[in-house]
């Protein structure tokens, strides 16, 4: 393996890890922060606030990203909010129930001492927040408003209206623009990373194409930092933008870089079902909705067809109410969304495709009146009424679960340095704060804790050692990586098959889904482990394959697209592998082998409280990856099991 | 060391930086300021247009008015070529910045759409420069007939009224009797009156004296104004046409 | 549902484009439009044409990267919302829908549908920040801001910087934009340090891009798919007059 795999998780009580680590982590001088070039790849919350940060200190930064525009990272899609422990409200929130609450809600799959710092940073996110000009929402008196959130006790998510993301994301991009101006970071838009380039065991370069022109570049840096979001595309449909992948961090896995509980992926149990083979993404629709409505489907098979007025109520299964007396239809995320996917494989889904549950509020409507209802979820009625063409104040609105998040990403040690030397992975695209499952409202408080609180302490650590060591970009190192690319372009372009790369990759994702979706076994992972082998080949296949049109040396859509598909046909095997070698469940993860007599996540703490770091060996086809463990240690929290009942 | 090879998006921002200019200059070149200009001098314009219909509206009060109120006017003298020329750089200044901005906004979009459909911009207010390059035409001809007395026959002929002023009942009388002229007045008019329902509303909006909660209510104002205007503008003619106003003198 | 399609094709920036035309049969209705153009793209793939080009990402209105004129409207003729919440219901069965790029001198198209925006990043980064470090912010609520000023500032901030309003202005003009993270930044405590400062640059900035000038036409507004309301551009014009006077006082 290349580097080390040691967490790095300073000694000393929790609440003095991170102020002691600070003040042992080696620094750099200002004069000599100007020799040292910084690679950040993506600009999302995470990516962007740490180009801006690292800007502002004095490293001359680099910025890539795919989109046009720095702006619209897909970070700027989420709405709930952020969280904070400031402890405004007065209602006994504190560090330490963020952090426990943080760690329990991912069923104690991640580390004590990251987490504890995440919660430690959380209030100096909002203050930095608001120092530029982040219009959260605000209360009479002109003080910040909260709200609560699923999974916590205490109200402490700050928002702005039903666009957090996009409000934060945008605080960071104008840092960002404002260092561009100053000239410390310079802003690649349209330039995908395709290669990370190792010298003497050190990341110290990335081959990049320009999506615009085909150009193919080396960059040299003294360090590398990877923001690159997360793979929930590899199921086909998610909540994810379209051009969201996991081209950067397989690539970087494939160049030895570890990867951590691949198999850990979120999924949301509110969104628009999806209509028909050519979707091409699934919109969230906010949780609060199950406040009001009930979820029910019909009783009997036959009925599914049927317009739903013309249910009768003893013909309806409201199977949460059912199930779950105490919670009802406000059952946790995991569980509402394995209910709704047993009730659609017994047949009974509604709407096309037979993917969909009703979320019913005609009760409400009776109970509180149309008005009310409007007034609360107003919204939400359009935004669905805009996509479904369907009045849910009339007729019951159709939901169904769809994957969001992903805990899973690239190994890092509590410097967010993955274990190859000068390698950081910050955001969703590392696998470090949220364990099994993440709570609602707190990726964007870890993206941008990474970004601005964490990786400007941790990367001169690495940065003092260094001075000097970047090599040019024209070392062997990067001339053979250049020579890799270019020779997986002309392959990708040489297929001249018949098939589109929507159609494999629509496959691949209704394969994750049925068999590492919402539930996994060992005989649906078994299978899927034999397929994905075979999807692959046939995506290759010179015959029968995909049709890439166009050349390498243009815009070209098709092209970019096909490489990450690629990508995703072999990174899901990996998430397969490591959902079957977690034999147990936790949190997202859900092995049907494992529930408690009521159904829920059973934990085997005595043998699974581990992280799962997974080594390229080469060839899928030929050597399977390698695993390593990284034990996970409790020293303050005590470990307990969820009941919902 | 930097990457000769890669051209990051920062390297075009330093075409944005312009030279630094005086202040006046910087607001005269920058698209806000000059649009200001074009509002201000709109506004003394409209001021104008409302001025010249209230006293023109004093033929319906007889000659003795009407000639009174324009010898009022002679009286002033140099105030009265002050007060001209004051009108002329205004429109001027009106013109020329406009024809600045049009010429700007046209090269903004050199390749047109095919297709083009439009959700809430007016015609008026899409046609600002059209409609005013008419009105332009139309004062020339209005400034040449009345100031200049020039097309009509019968303004030579006119003698002074008992009072020993220029009798500018008859002349307005006359003038108008032509169906052409009177035409063409209320055709000009029209095109005011256009320039008006998106101008009289539109400079609030410029001069940034303008929020979400006046706008519409500003815009049916600036509707009405420029209405109440073309109304009262076409009276003279209209009356006249229909004999309801008759000369004071007999040619 | 079927549709006769006539979409913009340019090879690149240098060449000239032109419509072509396309059959587009058995579309779902509940498809969106941009789902519709994958289909459309995934059988001429299969026919060995070139698939049409155009941008896109989130597919739910929020990351503004879709960026069409369809039936000769920035975004489709529902508004508000962007083109990716456009469905195809919202058309005729056999209607012909004209899609053309946004037409911008300074967004200038890339590839088909696909257009070039930096012009918008570079009038951000001209001054469309408060420079706040890292590290050094004050206690959050150590400045209260009235909820009025808050709010207001957040339906500023709501622009998703698509760019529709320049793409739908008659002049091409980006003042909404600019409107926009002016008044966002301005009504902010915060961003009153650098406020005369940000409007001056920023003003500047989207002259220097070679955007058209706002004559208060008020499609922009129209087509925003953030709905933001044109009395913001009222708001930047008062700012850039303020930010004139102080300057010119010495401030």
């Amino acid at each position: 393996m290349i580097g080390n795999f040691d967490a790095r998780t300073p000694s000393g009580p929790l609440d003095r890890k991170w102020t002691s680590h600070k003040d042992h982590s080696r620094l750099v001088s200002p004069n000599n922060r100007r020799k040292f070039e910084v690679i950040v790849v993506g600009s999302g919350l995470a990516g962007g606030s740490a180009a801006a940060t690292l800007g502002e200190l004095g490293y001359r930064v680099k910025c890539f990203c795919y989109q046009d525009s720095a702006r619209r990272a897909h970070s700027i899609a989420a709405q709930g909010g952020i969280n904070a422990a400031k402890n405004y409200q007065n209602d006994g929130d504190s560090v330490y129930r963020l952090f426990y609450d943080t760690i329990k809600g991912g069923d104690f799959r991640s580390r004590e001492a990251n987490v504890y710092r995440l919660a430690e940073v959380s209030s100096n996110i909002i203050d930095q927040c608001v120092a530029q000009g982040v219009p959260f929402a605000r209360e009479y008196g002109g003080l910040l408003a909260n709200r609560s959130f699923g999974g916590a006790q205490v109200s402490r998510t700050f928002y702005a209206r039903g666009q957090t993301g996009q409000q934060l994301l945008l605080g960071c991009y104008q840092a960002l623009c404002r260092q561009i101006a100053a000239g410390t970071v310079q802003m690649f838009p349209q330039t995908e990373m395709l290669d990370v380039v190792l010298v003497d065991g050190h990341a110290k370069g990335i081959v990049t194409r320009n999506l615009r022109t085909g150009k193919i570049d080396n960059v040299a840096a003294d360090a590398i930092v990877l923001a690159t979001g997360g793979y929930g595309n590899v199921f086909y449909l998610s909540t994810n933008a379209r051009g969201c992948n996991v081209t950067a961090t397989y690539r970087a896995y494939k160049k030895g870089a570890l990867f951590a509980n691949p198999c850990f992926t979120q999924i949301h149990p509110t969104c628009i079902p999806h209509s028909g083979d050519y979707q091409s993404k699934l919109t969230l629709m906010s949780e609060s909705l199950r406040n009001d409505g009930r979820v029910w489907v019909p009783k009997q098979k036959e009925d599914a067809k049927k317009p739903p007025n013309e249910i009768p109520e003893s013909d309806r299964d409201y199977y949460l109410e059912r199930k779950y007396p105490s919670y009802g239809n406000l059952a946790p995320r995991d569980i509402s969304s394995r209910a709704a996917k047993e009730v659609c494989d017994e047949g009974r889904g509604v709407g096309p495709g037979g993917r969909g549950v009703y979320l019913d509020f005609a009760d409400a409507i009776k109970r509180l009146g149309e008005e009310t209802i409007r007034e609360r979820y107003g919204n939400l009625f359009e935004v669905y009424q805009k996509i479904t063409g369907e009045n849910a104040y009339q007729v019951p609105m159709r939901i169904y679960p769809a994957v969001h998040y992903t805990m899973g990403g690239l190994w890092v040690d509590y410097n967010l340095m993955s274990n190859i030397p000068g390698l950081f992975v910050i955001g969703e695209a590392n696998f470090s704060d949220h364990g099994a499952n993440r709570l609602g409202a707190s990726a964007l408080m870890q993206g941008l804790a990474d970004g601005y609180f964490i990786l400007p302490y941790t990367l001169p650590n690495y940065l003092a050692g260094q001075m000097g060591k970047r090599p040019s970009n024209d070392h062997a190192e990067f001339k053979k990586a250049e020579r890799d690319i270019r020779a997986k372009i002309d392959n990708l372009l040489k297929i001249n098959g018949k098939r589109s790369l929507d159609s494999i990759h629509r496959e691949l994702g209704t394969l994750l889904w049925d068999k590492c979706g919402m539930a996994r076994n060992k005989n649906g992972l078994e299978e899927a482990l034999r397929k994905i082998p075979d999807l692959r080949e046939r995506f290759w296949s010179r015959d029968c394959g995909i049709r890439v049109p166009g050349d390498g040396e243009d815009f070209n859509q098709s092209l970019e697209r096909a490489g990450r598909v690629a990508d995703f046909l072999e990174f899901a095997e990996l998430m397969c592998l490591d959902a079957l070698a977690r034999d147990e469940s936790c949190g997202a993860h859900f092995r049907d082998e494992h529930q408690t007599s009521e159904g829920e996540a059973l934990r085997d703490d005595e043998n699974f409280a581990d992280v799962f770091a997974w080594e390229f060996q080469g060839n899928p086809a030929t050597a399977g990856p390698k695993l390593h463990r990284e034990p996970l240690h409790f020293e303050t929290v005590h470990l307990t099991q969820r009941s919902y009942k | 060391m930097i990457d000769q090879k890669s051209e990051p998006q920062s390297a075009a921002a330093a075409t944005v930086r312009t030279k630094p200019r005086g202040l006046i200059s910087d607001f005269c070149h920058s698209s806000v300021g000059r649009k200001m200009i074009v509002a201000v001098t709109g506004v003394i314009l409209i001021l104008f247009v409302i001025g010249h219909l209230l006293g023109n509206l004093q033929i319906f009060l007889g000659p003795e008015w009407i000639n009174a109120y324009s010898q009022h006017l002679r009286d002033l003298g140099p105030l009265l070529w002050l007060i001209r020329a004051f009108l002329l750089t205004t429109v001027i200044l009106h013109i020329y910045f406009t024809i600045l901005l049009a010429i700007e906004n046209r090269r903004a979009r050199p390749e047109r759409y095919i297709d083009r459909q439009y959700v809430k911009a007016s015609w008026a207010s899409r046609h600002m420069v059209v409609s005013g390059l008419v009105v332009l035409a139309f004062i020339i001809f209005h400034l040449l007939h009345f100031t200049g007395r020039k097309f009509n026959p019968q303004f030579p002929l006119l003698k002074l009224d008992p009072l020993n002023r220029y009798d500018v009942y008859s002349m307005m009388v006359y003038g108008f009797q032509n169906v052409y002229v009177s035409s063409f007045y209320i055709v000009g008019l029209f095109l005011l009156t256009l320039h008006l329902t998106h101008g009289s509303s539109s400079f609030f909006q410029s001069l940034g004296l303008n929020n979400q909660r006046l706008t519409p209510r500003l815009a049916i104002g600036g509707r009405i104004l420029a209405w109440l205007l073309f109304i009262g503008y076409t009276s003279i003619p209209i009356a006249v046409l229909l004999g309801f106003i008759k000369p004071a003198q007999q040619l | 549902m079927n549709f006769k399609l006539r979409i913009w094709r340019q090879r690149d920036a240098k060449s000239r484009g032109k419509l072509v035309k396309y059959d587009a049969p058995d579309i779902p209705a509940q498809a969106s439009l941009l789902e519709m153009l994958d289909i459309v793209n995934e059988r001429l793939l299969l026919r060995g044409e070139e698939p049409i080009a155009f941008d896109s990402d989130c597919r739910e209105g929020i990351c503004g990267t879709c960026s069409l004129t369809v039936n000769g409207e920035a975004h489709g003729p529902d508004h508000p919302g962007a083109a990716c919440e456009l469905y195809m219901r919202k058309f005729r069965d056999g209607e012909t829908i004209i899609v053309e790029p946004f037409r911008v001198k300074s967004f200038p198209v890339i590839k088909d549908l696909v257009i070039d925006r930096s012009a918008l990043d570079r009038i951000v980064q001209a001054g469309g920040f408060i420079s706040a470090r890292a590290g050094s912010a004050p206690e959050a609520n150590s400045i209260p801001i009235p909820k009025h000023d808050a709010d207001l500032s957040m339906e500023a901030a709501a622009c998703i910087g698509c760019g529709a309003c320049a793409a739908a202005c008659p002049n091409a003009s980006a003042m909404l934009f600019t409107a926009a993270k002016v008044s966002h930044l301005a009504l902010l405590p915060q961003g009153e340090p650098e406020r005369t400062k940000r409007v001056v640059s920023m003003v500047q900035a989207m002259d220097a891009e070679g955007f058209g000038n706002c004559t208060n036409t008020y499609e922009c507004e129209a087509v925003c798919p953030a709905e933001i309301s044109a009395s913001f551009i009222a708001k930047l014009n008062r700012e850039y007059s303020k930010a004139s006077l102080r300057r010119s006082a010495g401030e």
